[in-house]
């Protein structure tokens, strides 16, 4: 018989913690079992993804047909008719659905400015990319080689704007909103913050007025009469006219987003660049401008997923984006009502770029977060 | 220490010789002076584009024979609007007419969006918040899911779904022999509202009324003599209550009417149009996404203090919430969630996408291409949205502003 031991009060040694509060069970209990309505919310939970994933999983993956020619092809590989996903449609679609209309002999010219713009983008991205320095010189001329290469000048064969399509035209016009309006929000937003009565009124309409209409109004002055307010006789590309009509809207948004940031800078900060004597835009360009740029950016990258989610409008007024692809692809004959298989490929492009860029918004977080780490909770 | 001197004196540079302060120098660096001239500019550059726009425009309309004039909104539309629940119209009324049955169809979206999302969207966002780690990341998953695909992809699928792989009227998905979904849309019991009616909707709104006096009165006697009444349940109990009441007393004057299938469609009962189901379905759990993430973020950031403070006092944890983080995290939530009630309402424009008749599909839409009224049309469409943005933000802003006088 093990003889009770006796401590004197304070050396007892510590005992493990019941097995019911650590390791799995602990963590079950606590997090899915800790009262009656947390276990009932966990059965209906499990019943939602009971209910849920085997019929997806079997629709998109088991019973899915892979290569057909047209839609009674593919039902008629399946068990029953629909029943599962009929991903030949996409692949037979897929130049298309990346290209657009771009002739069949100059896609390379796409896929070398999209590898381009990877090379573009790294050094704005990443500040660990070797030979930064040269590279940003690069990230400079790109507008001009990405443009000379989609539509053709010098050397290559100019190809008509209407038939670039599909994901090319999508990231073109998101790819050119982004750029245009991080510079033009900001030139925006300090008009509004300024002293100037006349150009802070200015900057005040322009802003409200986009803010308050729906993009695709914009998009059909763009499209019906932008021409209207030119000199007469002068015409101009409807994808130029799109693409100033989603850089301006996305300027506005833009711009207030930096507005917010610039209401988070302490007053005593430009007070002490004026102090300094540095002058107006020196004081905005080294003291405001980065911890403003700082403190917005979730805002910042928020807009650039809208904006590029905002492309699919384009189908409205005629041009054919990656979601007008698709809907366009879905009107053949050959393949009609294979509207899931269709929507949710073009869904899941969509989301690997806006999500990639919502973990690069929080990476960017972390990584310029040198605030005082007592001053948070 | 010594070159930053020369900016700072204003007479000599820094070797001390007395600086060039020449009369055109003196203009140029004067501040008044030079924001007069900029903003001078500025303005006549303004004026000249406006005017330059102005004189193209007219130009260019004279040049194909158009002139600026709104005279069209009084001829005939000529054209068929398929939805149109509060407007009487058919092709002989006139294009203004059509502009209102396209405001009003616009609005119905707009507002029943708005709801749906709102309770959507608060739902979300506190299961997102849940101690269950299950219902927390179920939520996660809805909503960065959704939010991350363009609006107008969930309107065209959700439409697509509705009309292509839904079943025909006849064998048509039933839920308790009333409601019924198929590729002609959701059918549902309509109320018809019989003889003394009114009365029992007259005692809804008495109920209302009722449980806001029970409102002012609970707070009085709390703030006397310090005993809490249960408002909240009582004022559920008189809404439900008093309706019922009326109801039987009056017998049954609001009765249903069930949908039935007749022939190849349904008659009878409310229908909800595809179109409208679709838009509104996807409007509303799209929004519904963000403003998780807003009330995530608004009760997030009440100082975990606060909740110990009340905690601390004593108070429960359905009364921490009510008193402590709720009037906190209200106007932290309020500025956001009105950006988002405009988006939706801004985005109920895609409506032209799937064939919904609003503002933008009548008026910027059929009647641009019939009368080829560009500028007019558009002018009217761009006007519409322009003063129900300034409404909803208005309103919202009234909203902050009371809560925020309450709160400090």
């Amino acid at each position: 018989m093990a003889q009770r031991k006796s401590y004197t009060p304070g050396t007892h040694p510590d005992l493990p913690p019941p097995p019911t509060e650590v390791g799995v069970i602990g963590w079950l209990r606590r997090n899915l079992f800790a009262t009656p309505t947390d276990t009932i919310l966990t059965l209906l939970g499990f019943y939602i993804i009971y209910s849920l994933l085997p019929g997806l999983i079997e629709w998109s993956f088991v019973n899915a047909v892979w290569s057909a020619n047209s839609r009674d092809e593919c039902w008629a590989a399946m068990e029953t008719p629909a029943g599962g996903a009929c991903w030949a449609f996409v692949s037979v679609r897929m130049k298309q659905l990346l290209y657009g209309f771009y002739p069949n002999s100059e896609i390379w010219r796409i896929n070398l400015a999209c590898v381009l713009l990877i090379v573009a983008l790294a050094p704005v991205l990443f500040d660990r990319v070797p030979g930064r320095k040269y590279l940003f010189w690069f990230t400079a001329i790109y507008p001009f080689v990405g443009g000379w290469l989609v539509f053709g000048w010098f050397l290559l064969p100019p190809v008509n704007s209407l038939d670039i399509g599909g994901l090319a035209l999508t990231l073109l016009i998101g790819v050119t909103g982004i750029a245009f309006s991080l510079p033009a929000g900001i030139i925006l937003a300090l008009g509004r913050a300024s002293r100037l009565p006349i150009i802070k009124i200015l900057c005040v309409v322009f802003i409200e007025f986009i803010r308050g209409v729906p993009l695709i109004a914009l998009l059909f002055i763009a499209s019906t009469m932008l021409n209207y307010f030119l000199p007469p006789g002068t015409t101009f590309d409807l994808l130029v006219r799109v693409l100033i009509m989603v850089s301006l809207f996305a300027s506005a948004y833009m711009a207030e987003v930096i507005r917010g940031g610039l209401a988070g800078i302490p007053k005593g900060q430009i007070e002490a660049a004026n102090a300094a004597g540095l002058s107006y835009w020196k004081t905005m360009y080294l003291i405001v401008m980065p911890q403003v740029l700082k403190i917005s950016i979730p805002g910042i990258v928020n807009t650039f997923i809208g904006l590029f989610k905002d492309t699919t409008l384009v189908l409205v007024i005629g041009m054919f984006d990656l979601l007008g692809m698709g809907r366009a692809a879905l009107t053949d004959v050959k393949w009609i009502g294979l509207q899931r298989e269709a929507y949710i490929f073009i869904a899941i492009l969509f989301f690997f770029c806006c999500y990639g860029m919502s973990l690069y918004s929080s990476y960017l977080e972390r990584k310029l977060d040198t605030e005082n780490k007592f001053q948070k909770k | 220490m010594s070159s930053d001197a020369s900016q700072i004196s204003d007479t000599t540079t820094a070797d001390g010789a007395p600086r060039d302060r020449s009369l055109a120098r003196r203009i140029l660096y004067n501040r008044g002076i030079r924001s007069v001239v900029t903003q001078i500019t500025v303005v006549l550059l303004i004026c000249f584009l406006v005017f330059q726009i102005g004189v193209n425009l007219l130009e260019n309309l004279h040049a194909i024979g158009k002139e600026v004039s709104f005279n069209f909104l009084l001829a005939p539309a000529n054209y068929d609007i398929t939805f149109q629940p509060f407007v009487d119209y058919d092709p002989t009324k006139t294009h203004f007419r059509a502009a209102m049955v396209g405001l009003t169809n616009t609005l119905l979206v707009a507002v029943s969006g708005v709801i749906l999302a709102t309770i959507l969207g608060f739902t979300l966002g506190v299961m997102r918040l849940s101690r269950n780690f299950l219902i927390s990341r179920l939520s996660q998953i809805f909503v960065e899911f959704n939010r991350n695909i363009p609006v107008l992809l969930h309107i065209l699928f959700l439409y697509g779904v509705i009309i292509h792989i839904l079943p025909r009227p006849k064998q048509s998905i039933e839920f308790m022999g009333s409601v019924f979904l198929s590729n002609r849309g959701l059918y549902v019991p309509k109320p018809v509202l019989g003889e003394g009616s009114g009365i029992v909707i007259g005692a809804f709104f008495a109920a209302i009324i009722a449980s806001y006096l029970v409102y002012r009165w609970a707070k009085k006697r709390q703030r006397e003599t310090g005993q809490i009444f249960p408002v909240f349940w009582t004022s559920v109990g008189l809404i439900i209550a008093a309706p019922v009441v009326a109801f039987f007393i009056m017998g049954g004057p609001i009765t249903l009417n069930y949908p039935a299938l007749k022939g190849f469609n349904f008659k009878g009962g409310v229908a909800l149009k595809p179109e409208y189901l679709a838009l509104w379905l996807a409007l509303s759990y799209y929004t519904a996404c963000f403003i998780a993430e807003i009330v995530r973020g608004g009760i997030l950031a009440i100082h975990k203090g606060q909740r110990e403070a009340a905690y601390a006092l004593g108070l429960s944890s359905n009364r921490t919430l009510q008193l402590a983080i709720i009037p906190q995290a209200l106007p932290l939530i309020i500025p956001p969630l009105t950006s988002n009630y405009l988006n939706l309402t801004k985005n109920s424009s895609l409506a032209i996408a799937i064939g919904y008749f609003d503002i933008v599909a009548t008026i910027g839409g059929i009647s641009l291409m019939q009368t080829g009224k560009e500028v007019e049309t558009m002018f009217i469409v761009l006007a519409m949205y322009l003063v129900m943005s300034l409404m909803i933000s208005t309103g919202m802003n009234l909203l902050n502003l009371k809560l925020k006088l309450k709160g400090r």
